[in-house]
């Protein structure tokens, strides 16, 4: 059993961790590793450069809001440049990106326009899944699928192959039900049954979703409702990787064969499950924005190896 | 003597939560007419509300996160309010009517309309 972790043992120095919770603010850099996608952020410098050097990275950014202008950042747009600047500054260029929702604040062609040129100006290819934010047009989501919804199913749903890696983009934050999480619903896992059939148990799994796939904190709507049946049409593969946004912060936890992670966002940062009276956007001191976004809750754990998981199940 | 100031200050919340709680009672009286549900710390405020048959019911988002308001049986449905966007139905029918925010389901309303 390979576990994402077995690739630092010689352990994460002070310095090259707080390299890497400098970094979490713009985005997360995902390498493919003996066949297992890792977070740069797992790995020790040396490693990180060979992986650079011969397996090929992406790039998650995720909720950048454009168009917030509140006070936990008036200047939602200007972050998002300043994480794309980051990016394209990169010695190594990604493969491509992912952006896993909540690409605008209310939906407004202004906003989506506003998010395609700077994104789009660093000139990767770009995959996007939309969240909550992105579907609340006069159209309830005809703005997204008529920007990024072309080769897609459904409210805009799909796969792809890369570097023998499966990518599968899933939407959860369409018809969402009364005292609910997160929805795929049944025609989504109808597809992500039958898009599995032709998929080797030994291909590395990468899924990406807005919401978290995982119960990281129900009370706040932290979660997605029948998470679990997508996850069981993934038990038979050995390497499966979930990537999420929503809840501005990361997260990670690892379950049998699947990682999960959640990405920061380039806009504001939210509170810690359970921590303030509400997820709204947490307003810090002016001039800490950054490095809040930057250090606030990746921890490594002393004597541990892994990222510290804050366990969200409060049953 | 260091005692008598820790127990005033023990006292006064009480007294302020007293006198909120008051005026909390207060209100639906003054605001029979125009009655509203606020929308702040991801919350409809109050959560459960009784009106008249005829009653228009106004909803304001308090929040900095957009939010809307739906209709469990789909009798209506808000567009997202972004911070200080309101959102007006007039209940003409009795009934019980449940309703949730259409972006964050969790939370959830119920408004009662009686004849």
């Amino acid at each position: 059993m390979t576990h994402h972790h077995d690739n630092q043992a010689d352990g994460i120095s002070r310095r090259h961790a707080l390299e890497c919770m400098i970094w979490a603010g713009t985005g997360v850099l995902w390498t493919i590793s003996a066949g297992v996608p890792v977070s740069l952020s797992l790995l020790g410098a040396a490693q990180a450069a060979e992986a650079l050097a011969t397996g090929f990275t992406f790039l998650q950014i995720s909720d950048s809001h454009i168009g917030f202008d509140k006070a936990a950042n008036p200047h939602a747009i200007d972050t998002l440049k300043e994480a794309m600047g980051k990016i394209q500054a990169l010695p190594q260029k990604p493969a491509f990106m992912i952006h896993t929702g909540d690409i605008t604040h209310l939906s407004k062609a202004a906003q989506f326009d506003n998010a395609a040129q700077i994104i789009g100006g660093a000139g990767f290819d770009v995959h996007y899944v939309p969240g909550e934010h992105d579907l609340i047009d006069d159209g309830n989501g005809q703005a997204y699928l008529d920007r990024y919804g072309k080769g897609t199913k459904g409210a805009g749903w799909y796969s792809f192959d890369q570097n023998g890696v499966h990518f599968i983009g899933l939407v959860n934050v369409v018809n969402l039900k009364a005292g609910g999480l997160g929805n795929l619903g049944a025609d989504q896992l109808a597809w992500l049954a039958d898009d599995l059939k032709a998929v080797t148990a030994s291909t590395p799994i990468v899924v990406f979703a807005h919401i978290p796939l995982w119960a990281v904190y129900p009370e706040w709507g932290w979660g997605t409702d029948d998470a679990a049946q997508a996850l069981a049409l993934l038990k038979r593969f050995g390497s499966v990787t979930v990537l999420n946004g929503h809840i501005h912060q990361i997260m990670q936890k690892v379950e049998g064969n699947v990682t999960f992670h959640t990405a920061r966002s380039t806009a504001f940062p939210q509170p810690a499950p359970g921590t303030a009276a509400s997820p709204g956007p947490m307003t810090v001191p002016a001039g800490q924005l950054r490095s809040l976004l930057g250090t606030s809750s990746v921890t490594v754990k002393q004597g541990g190896q892994d990222l510290a998981i804050i366990d969200s199940t409060l049953a | 003597m260091i005692r008598f100031p820790s127990r005033l200050l023990v006292v006064s919340p009480v007294a302020f939560g007293l006198a909120a709680i008051l005026t909390m009672i207060s209100m639906p009286l003054n605001a029979a007419d125009q009655p509203m549900v606020k929308i702040e710390n991801f919350a409809f405020t109050p959560a459960v509300l009784t009106v008249k048959q005829g009653t228009a019911v106004t909803f304001e988002n308090d929040d900095d996160i957009p939010h809307l308001a739906v209709a469990n049986d789909g009798s209506f449905r808000s567009k997202a309010l972004d911070t200080g966007d309101t959102y007006a139905f007039t209940f003409n029918k009795v009934g019980d009517y449940a309703y949730f925010c259409g972006l964050h389901p969790h939370m959830q309303g119920r408004i009662t309309v009686a004849p």
